[in-house]
């Protein structure tokens, strides 16, 4: 039986309403409890504690993300550390190996990830790359945006057996959760070409992003998924897109869920708050795209923020990444993946001096201001999109004060004052509403009980910071906070010290989760099709497909209550 | 006992499909492979090792796995700049175990890309690599070339499970739905499958590729009337074709990686790939061997941050082709001890390396003798992967799949072995 004792820490956990509170924090065998015996004790005195960091959305694994490790070795020359007696080294700045990506977020007091973007062919890449990702906890978003099981069932509208799918392919991926990438313009692309609306029907099977995004919404709540439905929208990146974004989450006003989170988030919303025609009168339109979130409380979104300097690019959305090529001049890599998805990277150079990026730059900030209820808000930079996840304590910062902000704007290209809205917001973050869109808004939107506080039950992943927040103004003292941020003075994570003063001091591999939202006779209703285009179209076999449970590290199996059929008793495992 | 579905470990095709009959734990029948994985799978008994093997004088001297296993960790962690070489061959279990232990001894770790597809490397590194997985050749592609390679003979069902004759969703007819090239310096047996044929001077794919870009690029002026013995009418005619596919498809081999300028190769057929989208959508492959280099890559990418020639001398991954490659550090003489694992570079290395090889302690982690295993000083004979052991393999187009153990062994997997060493390098203490 192991225990601690965190002692007289101010405590910020706002799923439990608790702002600001000195307060001690008792921990036994992993989990938050009332009371100890014989702990050891932390005393903390004045530090700043918050719940475990749980990051929503970044591309930390698989077959994308090494394809762009493989293609920048410059980059990974860059952020190389040394093995220790304990750790082995580290080494990339956007493109990170997977011991760098578990070492730097714990560091930075994450204690639970959640991979994006995963293909089902090759999940099993995906796993094998968690299971190596050490101390945190890991689930993934299996990608159906343009997957042609679903879009065949949704045009011949069969909703059971769309139902049936999601299911078993959720299973068969050790998935968490419904991600759509570029709904149905992904297929397009495998011709070389895109859609341009959500309501464009694609070239081979007829269906409009619309009717992707609504089906997969209404299966979501059949299956009684924890997640919402996790969109990247159409024409992302493209200037004028941001209609698009309202459009997409105007598709959930009014939608009925029974769980307590949104039916349906938009990610990276950075990079589809677009205006103008083309790059040459691109703007913000943050007002127009967070005024949807404001009066639509069945959508969530997270930020994308942009940070600049040299990151990489990658995402499911192949054609975006073609675009992206073909402006900067960068090398370029694809990956279409049969029957499923695709996939593209390419290198980003952002200086603040571009006025693109410098617009897009006060976008994420923008949309973090404006968006009033923090709970829609997660704070990311659909790592390593905007920019590595190592910027988060600069993020922090810039949201926390306005003194930076206006020094940052000083900085980059003027079209910032008169393009974006950055420089009239005044709004400054506290820290409650930190630990909110860093911890609470995630646990909540993927319903993670036992994450994001740290109430009586909650896992005990616990971040302590080197920061009195009441003594400390982040308001004026921006880059005591970005310090505190980067390295912690603990992290807990399942009731162990990982890091001690910056520095990780145990490694151990987390949990895996994932959904079974399995439902009676779910694959009697699809064997048939499943058999005819694994031996028609596919060219591995139907049996070979699939992740089992050797590539999972404590699996742990979220069970759900479809409203379909009836529930089928999944064995313990 | 019959087992379905059984994947073949032999090339980068990484074949799916074949049926198994084990009879009193021996392979007894195997259907749909085709003649170099059968003979593999078949013969998997022929002209083993049986027992560990140490030299002593000229002679090799039988030990026990124990006793191997501590002497190739003595051998090992006394070394200065251990190069640990090979896994094509294996399962991404036992790389993975092979880094750790590379991390561990603080060698250097390097896989046999290094003589085939590491141009492929270089050149996705300054161009990138628009890909696909081979379904959406199946499916869609309406234009196939090989370039360079021989997949008649290298990757014999690659034809027809992927690239020319199989049916897809777009391509109903198979073999008459596509037009099917081939690009090489002589007629081989692939010629017999394909519509056309371009014979080029060796040495030329450079200029030829390079003529290709500046047309498509729409600068056919800049182009002499013949180039590396094809005419200019020619190169014209095929570059409209890779323009008016719908889905156009390159797969080719070492004829482009080895050969002349090798990695500025592949970056001039990535340019001229990459360039054809602006007109269509078009992607490449390179045709892997080994039925797992493709694995080797990707585990070492993730672990490390580099796909081969990595060197943890240093406690940090430092990644330098030209330098941190097993030619080049063996032919400079720096690698004072050498584990091979699953592969046979005393029969594919410069004349130079195997020189270093045979003066320096050897260890060869193989089932069967080769040019290899006659340098060694020690022999730890394994099971074979794919028929005696179960593991993960990735497919030429990055498709990971497990594959499965077919009958006992009485030989440790190469998972185990390294497993075992690294637990008698940590006793020793883990070199700083």
């Amino acid at each position: 039986m192991s225990e601690l004792l965190i002692k007289n820490g101010i405590v910020y956990d706002p799923l439990n309403d608790i702002c600001g509170e000195k307060k001690d924090i008792f921990v036994r065998d992993g989990k938050i409890v009332e009371e100890v015996k014989k702990p050891e004790i932390l005393d903390v005195n004045g530090l700043l504690v918050l719940p475990g960091g749980v990051e929503g959305h970044a591309h930390l694994s698989g077959s994308k993300v090494n394809a762009g490790r493989l293609m920048r070795p410059e980059d990974g020359r860059r952020g190389l550390r040394r093995k220790t007696a304990i750790t082995m080294p580290e080494s990339g700045y956007s493109v990170i190996n997977v011991y760098g990506e578990g070492y730097r977020y714990a560091r930075m007091g994450y204690t639970t990830m959640v991979e994006a973007a995963m293909p089902i062919l090759t999940a099993i890449h995906t796993h094998e790359e968690l299971r190596d990702i050490p101390i945190l906890d890991k689930l993934s978003m299996t990608l159906f945006g343009f997957n042609w099981f679903v879009m065949d069932y949704i045009r011949k509208g069969e909703m059971d057996k769309l139902a049936a799918y999601v299911a078993w392919a959720l299973k068969i991926s050790k998935g968490y959760g419904i991600k759509i990438v570029n709904p149905s313009g992904g297929e397009n692309w495998k011709w070389g070409k895109n859609v341009s609306s959500i309501d464009e029907p694609n070239i081979s099977f007829g269906v409009s992003a619309r009717e992707i995004l609504s089906s997969l919404m209404e299966v979501n709540e059949i299956l009684d998924l924890p997640h919402p439905i996790h969109v990247h929208c159409n024409r992302l990146g493209q200037p004028g897109n941001y209609d698009i974004a309202i459009d997409t989450m105007k598709i959930s006003s009014g939608f009925e869920t029974k769980r307590e989170r949104e039916p349906l988030h938009v990610t990276h919303i950075m990079f589809s708050s677009y205006g103008g025609e083309k790059w040459k009168d691109f703007e913000s339109k943050t007002d127009e795209v967070t005024k949807e979130v404001n009066s639509n409380k069945n959508a969530s979104i997270d930020l994308g923020q942009l940070m600049f300097g040299d990151t990489t690019t990658m995402t499911a959305d192949g054609a975006l990444e073609f675009a992206l090529c073909k402006l900067t001049g960068s090398k370029w890599s694809n990956s279409d993946t049969e029957m499923e998805t695709g996939g593209g990277i390419t290198p980003q150079i952002y200086s603040p001096s571009m006025p693109i990026n410098a617009i897009q730059w006060a976008i994420g900030l923008e949309s973090a201001l404006l968006v009033k209820n923090p709970y829609q808000v997660w704070l990311t930079t659909d790592h390593p999109n905007g920019a590595p996840f190592t910027t988060y304590p600069e993020v922090i910062s810039l949201l926390m004060s306005k003194d930076r902000r206006k020094k940052e704007i000083e900085r980059v290209n003027k079209v910032v004052q008169k393009r974006a809205i950055l420089s009239s917001l005044d709004r400054e973050y506290g820290w409650n509403e930190i630990a909110t869109i860093t911890r609470a808004s995630q646990a909540k939107a993927y319903q993670l009980n036992d994450k994001g506080h740290i109430g009586v039950g909650a896992d005990a992943d616990i971040a302590v910071f080197n920061i009195n927040p009441e003594e400390v103004d982040p308001s004026k003292d921006y880059e005591e906070v970005e310090r505190a941020f980067s390295a912690t003075k603990y992290t807990i994570k399942g009731g162990e010290i990982v890091v001690r003063d910056g520095e990780i001091v145990k490694v151990f591999p987390g949990k895996t989760l994932w959904t079974n939202a399995e439902f009676d006779g779910y694959y009697e209703l699809i064997e048939d099709d499943l058999k005819d285009w694994f031996s028609k179209y596919y060219t591995v076999s139907l049996s070979n497909y699939g992740v089992s449970d050797v590539y999972l590290t404590n699996p742990e199996v979220i069970k759900t209550n479809p409203k379909i059929g009836g529930r089928i008793e999944v064995p313990a495992e | 006992m019959i087992i379905e579905d059984v994947i073949c470990p032999f090339c980068g095709s990484l074949c799916d499909d074949l049926t198994v009959e084990v009879k009193d734990n021996e392979i007894a029948g195997i259907e749909n492979a085709c003649k170099l994985g059968y003979s593999k799978m078949m013969g998997y008994e022929h002209d083993r090792y049986e027992r560990p093997l140490k030299r002593v004088g000229d002679e090799f001297k039988e030990i026990s796995y124990e006793e191997s296993i501590e002497e190739a960790a003595k051998i090992l962690y006394n070394a200065k700049s251990p190069l640990l070489y090979g896994w094509a061959s294996t399962s991404c279990e036992a790389i993975e175990r092979g880094i750790e232990l590379a991390v561990k001894i603080g060698g250097v770790i390097d896989q046999t890309a290094t003589v085939c597809h590491g141009p492929t490397v270089l050149g996705t590194q300054e161009v990138g690599k628009p890909s696909c997985t081979l379904g959406e050749v199946k499916n869609r592609a309406d234009l196939v070339i090989y370039w360079g390679c021989n997949p008649f003979h290298a990757h014999p069902r690659h034809a027809e499970r992927y690239s020319t004759f199989t049916k897809g969703y777009f391509t109903k007819k198979g073999r008459t739905d596509r037009k099917i090239v081939l690009v090489d310096i002589r007629k081989t047996d692939t010629e017999g499958i394909c519509d056309r044929f371009i014979q080029i001077e060796p040495g030329s794919d450079y200029k030829i590729l390079t003529s290709l870009i500046a047309i498509v690029m729409g600068k056919e002026e800049s182009i002499p009337e013949e180039i590396g013995g094809v005419k200019k009418e020619e190169l014209l005619g095929l570059a409209e074709e890779m323009k008016h596919a719908n889905f156009g498809m390159v797969f080719f081999g070492m004829g482009v990686t080895m050969t002349g300028p090798k990695y500025k190769n592949i970056a001039a057929l990535e340019r001229l790939v990459r360039e054809l989208n602006r007109h269509t959508k078009f992607s490449l492959m390179p045709m892997r061997g080994h039925y797992n280099v493709a694995g080797a890559g990707a585990v070492f990418t993730w672990r490390t941050g580099f796909p081969y020639a990595v060197d943890f001398r240093r406690g940090y991954p430092y990644y330098n082709p030209g330098e941190t490659t097993s030619n080049d550090l063996l032919t400079r003489e720096e690698v004072d001890a050498m584990l091979v694992v699953a592969s046979d570079p005393g029969a594919h290395f410069v004349n130079s390396s195997v020189r270093r090889m045979a003066k320096i302690p050897l260890i060869v982690m193989d089932p069967h003798p080769s040019a290899t295993s006659e340098l060694a000083d020690l022999i730890i004979p394994t099971a074979i992967s794919g028929v005696e052991m179960d593991g993960t393999a990735y497919r030429m187009d990055d498709v990971p799949i497990r594959f499965k153990k077919l009958i006992d062994s009485k030989f440790k997997s190469d998972f185990e072995i390294i497993g075992d060493i690294i637990e008698k390098i940590e006793k020793r203490g883990v070199k700083d």
